[in-house]
């Protein structure tokens, strides 16, 4: 079954075209890694799904509804590039007011910050806390009343590695449970944690489908990585 | 709007002000200092003027120091992403609105308890109409400057440029309030300016209840005040916009 379903999608902002005529479909119970450098147009992507993002053509139905439906929103768990939490609350009082402007129980809380491994910082105003563990604290409040559709903007730049592994693992287990997980990076290394891929190019994507597919497609060998099969499948597409 | 949703946006403002105690201090002891000030600047002169210029004060602070606390707390949920956030979660605009409303009304309540409490039992300011109206007038001056406040928000990009809005907005209106220059002497052109400013009205209303029991013409005023507030919190909802470029 398909969360996402997307057809012929443009995004243009101010005179720009951003994204160029996407179509693609986001399984539920996979991890879907949307990767691609910098500036390529991720975020506009992950923006248009959730329904935030204006200057929008094309069709982009989300569990069935247009995107940005209101029965979507307590359906999506949405984590923005830049931790979008509050800086003066402590952990659990950030978690504590989204629980309820979302309606759900105070369980939630305690369940959100274990599954993002901040019990010993629950109580710790979230300045305080360092670049990782804030960006832990913004996911955590994606997770609030188990969203079916994870949208994860580089949620594991600046982790330290295990704490990366121990998120993937996170999302995996999301994932098994029936989850849609859409997760970007400009880090081509995390690709092959991923079930599946989207490789974005200037708002286009050059490839689509298993980290093992990609590189069949791009004539290299199962050890290759991805980086190469992007540059392969770039340079190609350029000869 | 769902009442559950704007009592979590309240209770969270007020507890990150709770957290902020300069901000704290600025918001409910900086009044009440600076009408003992002005009191103390009159005490040796003759005459009443603390009486006339007191009230007047009393009007301003609330809406000064809400226009600049709201302008600049919004205008962090802005950048910072957590509106967006919010935008993306089952809250309505007039949540986040009226949620904001909610904690500045009480927390101005405070302030004008305290800073009228001085001014009538310390320094013997004289309210010949009900004490307690002055603090309804507070109030809805306070709600007044957090409507423009979140208002002026949506057009600036930095702190900075939220701030710099203070003197083009409320000190013209300080200007014409009728505190300087009584407004029915001011030149027509201005006179009729201070007509469509709203903290003129705040101000009148402070002078009736110094002067009269009645308080019919207070009343008015604060509907004019209170109608204000309402059209800039409109005019508010309209600058949240779920979808943006």
């Amino acid at each position: 079954m398909n969360a996402v379903e997307v057809a012929s999608l443009v995004v243009t902002r101010g005179k720009r075209e951003v994204l160029h005529g996407l179509d693609f479909a986001i399984p539920t119970g996979q991890v879907t890694g949307l990767l691609g450098p910098s500036g390529c147009g991720k975020s506009t992507l992950m923006r248009t799904l959730v329904g935030v993002q204006a200057g929008v053509t094309g069709t982009v139905t989300v569990f069935g509804e247009p995107a940005g439906s209101p029965v979507l929103r307590p359906r999506i768990g949405y984590v923005t590039q830049a931790p979008s939490i509050y800086d003066d609350l402590s952990v659990t009082e950030n978690l504590t007011f989204f629980a309820r402007v979302l309606g759900v129980g105070r369980a939630e809380v305690a369940r959100c910050v274990e599954a993002v491994d901040l019990v010993d910082h629950a109580d710790d105003v979230v300045a305080k806390l360092s670049g990782g563990q804030r960006s832990r604290a913004s996911l955590a409040v994606a997770l609030l009343g188990s969203p079916s559709l994870l949208v994860l903007d580089e949620p594991t730049v600046g982790l330290d590695p295990v704490l990366r592994e121990e998120l993937w693992g996170t999302f995996h287990r999301l994932a098994d449970d029936g989850v849609a997980v859409l997760v970007s990076s400009h880090v081509m290394d995390e690709a092959e944690r991923c079930d599946r891929l989207l490789l974005m190019r200037d708002g286009v994507f050059i490839a689509d489908g298993t980290p093992a597919e990609i590189k069949q497609q791009a004539g290299l060998a199962e050890s290759a990585d991805i980086e190469q099969a992007f540059l392969a499948i770039v340079r190609g597409d350029a000869a | 709007m769902n009442p559950r949703i704007t009592g979590a946006i309240a209770a969270r403002v007020l507890t990150q002000l709770r957290r902020d105690h300069r901000t704290l201090a600025i918001m409910l002891v900086l009044p009440c200092l600076l009408i003992s000030l002005l009191w103390w600047m009159f005490d040796d002169l003759p005459g009443d003027s603390f009486d006339r210029l007191g009230p007047a004060l009393l009007a301003m602070f609330p809406f000064i120091v809400m226009f600049l606390v709201t302008s600049v707390t919004t205008l962090r949920e802005r950048s910072g992403g957590t509106l967006e956030r919010l935008l993306a979660m089952p809250m309505g605009k007039l949540d986040f609105l009226f949620g904001y409303a909610l904690a500045f009304g009480i927390v101005a309540a405070v302030q004008s308890v305290a800073a009228v409490g001085i001014s009538v039992g310390l320094l013997d300011l004289t309210i010949v109409g009900p004490v307690w109206l002055l603090t309804v007038v507070a109030v809805a001056d306070a709600v007044l400057g957090s409507a423009l406040g979140l208002f002026v928000s949506a057009f600036a990009r930095t702190e900075f440029q939220a701030v710099q809005f203070m003197p083009a907005l409320v000190i013209p209106q300080i200007l014409l309030c009728g505190l300087f220059v009584p407004r029915d002497r001011l030149p027509d052109v201005l006179g009729s300016v201070s007509d469509v400013l709203p903290l003129s009205y705040a101000v009148d209303a402070m002078q009736h209840l110094t002067r009269s029991p009645a308080t019919g013409e207070v009343w008015r005023d604060l509907a004019v005040v209170a109608a204000y507030a309402v059209a800039g919190l409109a005019l508010g909802a309209a600058t949240l916009r779920r979808q943006s470029p």
